[in-house]
């Protein structure tokens, strides 16, 4: 006769009882709710040009400038399908490549920051008692420097952040709403039955936070990391437009719009253009976060 | 109530504490420093580079820095601003109303706008007017503030020039009657304001909305329904009292967020209040400046989340410890 650890018996359990992972819930969700389905597709097709474009065009023809005077600010045309820049650069180009640069930013540090957040609130909120209080009052005082100050003071301290630094900054600064909201729900998670019986039967500490708690907190975190998408879209774009983020000649959405502003009201395509971009992506990422939110019942998030 | 305040008070003053600690590293932590010449290539003379750091006190050991500047800050004392030549105290308290009187009209204008627009859509929850609402709310939200300040900037300056584009005051204001300088005042703070009056009258009137949708069904909303109260009063007397809470802990907890959006405002406005002084001092290097500003954010996001508690206490005695 085999013998079968009972803590195993009792995770297998659990993965019949919840046989659809988050994920599996997140995306049938997507696909009932219209506008959050909108999004998904237009966020897949911005997204694909990004990652295809490059590899049909040269990397640096976003940066390309063919002739300097003749080509400069011309309208929207056939050969320039959004018209061309201050620099004589093609617009639709830039904006192709600032598509890269924002949405890897903006999904890299989100990445960051929902990850050091689930890991410092899951501590905290596991720990408990002091070690717990002491934590959350960190992340108060974090919380409590408004982010945008946090950014550029460090954006200016360290000057000329490189893409990886701005990332980092990004979800450095981003991670601290996530940790509180993960604390709340593993604290209340870990006074549950559920845990108990693992734990009586032998669980250790790790297992107990990784496989019975941990799974409880994705869908809200998967929630708020959506919401934060949006944001840093948006965050990143203001900083570049201070002359604080995305260096140039690199093209982002902020520092392209921000190229236009000098002679806006004439050459309106490059601000429009940009600005387009960057209004319909963080569009389409709201609306999929809130159809996530909807369909994850993830209500205790306030919205945006 | 007492006790409650008590130990708010005393956590807001732990927060601002680490806070404090947390701008001073943060300063500290990054290279060169306000005398290492700028990055652009300007170079300062190292004999008087070395001069002006221990005049600054900058040479000396860092603990000892850190003790000092947390000794100074105990009496109020922040240093002297290195761009100004003057204590950043005073740099910070010329800064202040402005940035105040701008967050506060925003807040009150996106408080009563985004209540109302919420407490509408829910009255007639489901109808088009509902979906319309909704989804221009969706889209404000996701607007960055300083494409619709610039926005505002080119309807209400360039095309329809009707309003003034920065500042606080008309060059002449010194010459106009008293009336007349109210309204100078008033027309130099639309703009900003409405720029972040309209994203947070989004945001609130979707929380609201919401919150709204939440009490609904609940007992004493039936039991109005009952007693043959009409619809809209049910939704405007019963449902939206209860509603307020987490609005007003909505509106407190977003504070952060509009002293951010502030920054990029008064960027777009030249509005010369606390968001163009750090994004100045940050650029000059002015250690004390910046960690001053840090912190005044800091304090007067603590301030907000205190009233905020105090207000949420007092309306609703379920919060209120025993």
């Amino acid at each position: 006769m085999t013998t079968v650890r009972l803590d195993q018996l009792e995770v297998r359990e659990g993965v019949a009882i919840g046989s659809s992972s988050p994920w599996q819930t997140a995306l049938r969700a997507l696909a009932r709710d219209r506008s959050a389905l909108v999004g998904a597709i237009v966020i897949a097709i911005i997204a694909m040009v990004a990652i295809v474009t490059p590899l049909v065009f040269p990397d640096d023809y976003c940066i390309a400038q063919p002739d300097i005077i003749g080509l400069k600010n011309i309208p929207p045309s056939f050969t320039h399908p959004l018209g061309t820049d201050k620099f004589s650069r093609d617009v639709l180009a830039r904006l192709i490549c600032g598509a890269r640069v924002s949405l890897s930013i903006a999904f890299l540090s989100v990445l960051v920051a929902a990850t050091v957040g689930t890991v410092y609130g899951a501590i905290a909120g596991y720990l408990g008692g002091i070690a717990d209080s002491l934590l959350m009052r960190l992340v108060d005082a974090l919380l409590a420097i408004p982010r945008v100050l946090l950014l550029i003071a460090v954006a200016t301290l360290w000057n000329r952040l490189e893409i990886t630094g701005l990332i980092l900054l990004l979800g450095l600064t981003g991670w601290f709403g996530v940790s509180r909201l993960v604390r709340t729900l593993v604290a209340s998670a870990r006074h549950d039955e559920f845990v108990a019986a693992a734990r009586a039967l032998g669980a250790s500490d790790l297992r107990i936070l990784g496989q019975h708690i941990l799974p409880r907190v994705v869908s809200p975190v998967l929630v708020a990391a959506t919401l934060g998408i949006g944001n840093v879209i948006v965050i990143e774009a203001g900083l570049t437009y201070l002359g604080m983020g995305v260096q140039p000649p690199r093209a982002s959405w902020g520092s392209i719009f921000y190229d236009g502003v000098e002679y806006f009201p004439s050459v309106w395509w490059v601000c429009v253009f940009a600005g387009a971009a960057l209004v319909v992506t963080v569009l389409a990422v709201n609306l999929v976060a809130d159809g996530l939110r909807e369909a994850l019942d993830a209500r205790q998030l306030p919205p945006r | 109530m007492r006790r409650f305040l008590a130990r708010r008070l005393a956590h807001g003053a732990a927060v601002i504490v680490i806070a404090a600690s947390l701008s001073f590293a943060l300063v500290h932590l990054a290279p060169g420093d306000p005398f290492s010449g700028s990055p652009d290539g300007f170079a300062i003379d190292p004999e008087t580079a070395r001069i002006r750091r221990s005049e600054y006190g900058l040479d000396r050991p860092l603990l000892q820095q850190y003790l000092a500047f947390m000794g100074h800050l105990a009496v109020g004392d922040l240093g002297r601003s290195i761009r100004h030549g003057r204590p950043v105290s005073a740099v910070l308290a010329d800064a202040l109303p402005h940035t105040v009187l701008l967050m506060g009209t925003a807040l009150l204008l996106s408080f009563a706008g985004g209540v109302t627009l919420g407490a509408w859509q829910a009255a007639r929850r489901g109808s088009r007017a509902d979906r319309v609402a909704g989804t221009t709310s969706l889209v404000v939200v996701s607007l960055p503030e300083f494409w619709l300040g610039l926005v505002l900037l080119l309807v209400f300056v360039y095309k329809v020039p009707i309003l003034p584009g920065g500042g606080v005051v008309d060059l002449m204001h010194d010459s106009l009657s008293p009336a007349g300088k109210l309204l100078d005042r008033a027309r130099h703070l639309a703009l900003p304001s409405l720029t972040l009056a309209l994203l947070g009258t989004a945001t609130i009137a979707r929380y609201q909305r919401a919150a709204l949708l939440d009490v609904l069904p609940q007992d004493f909303v039936r039991t109005a329904r009952a007693k043959g109260v009409a619809e809209r009063w049910v939704i405007y007397r019963h449902a939206l009292r209860n509603a307020l809470l987490p609005t007003i802990v909505l509106a407190g907890l977003s504070l952060p967020t509009l002293l951010g959006g502030a920054v990029f405002v008064e960027q777009v406005f030249s509005w010369p209040g606390m968001g163009s002084e750090a994004a100045a001092a940050f650029s000059a290097r002015d250690y004390p400046l910046v960690v001053g500003a840090a912190l005044l954010g800091a304090v007067m996001v603590v301030i907000g989340s205190l009233i905020t508690d105090v207000l949420h206490a007092a309306v609703d005695p379920r919060v209120r410890p025993r």
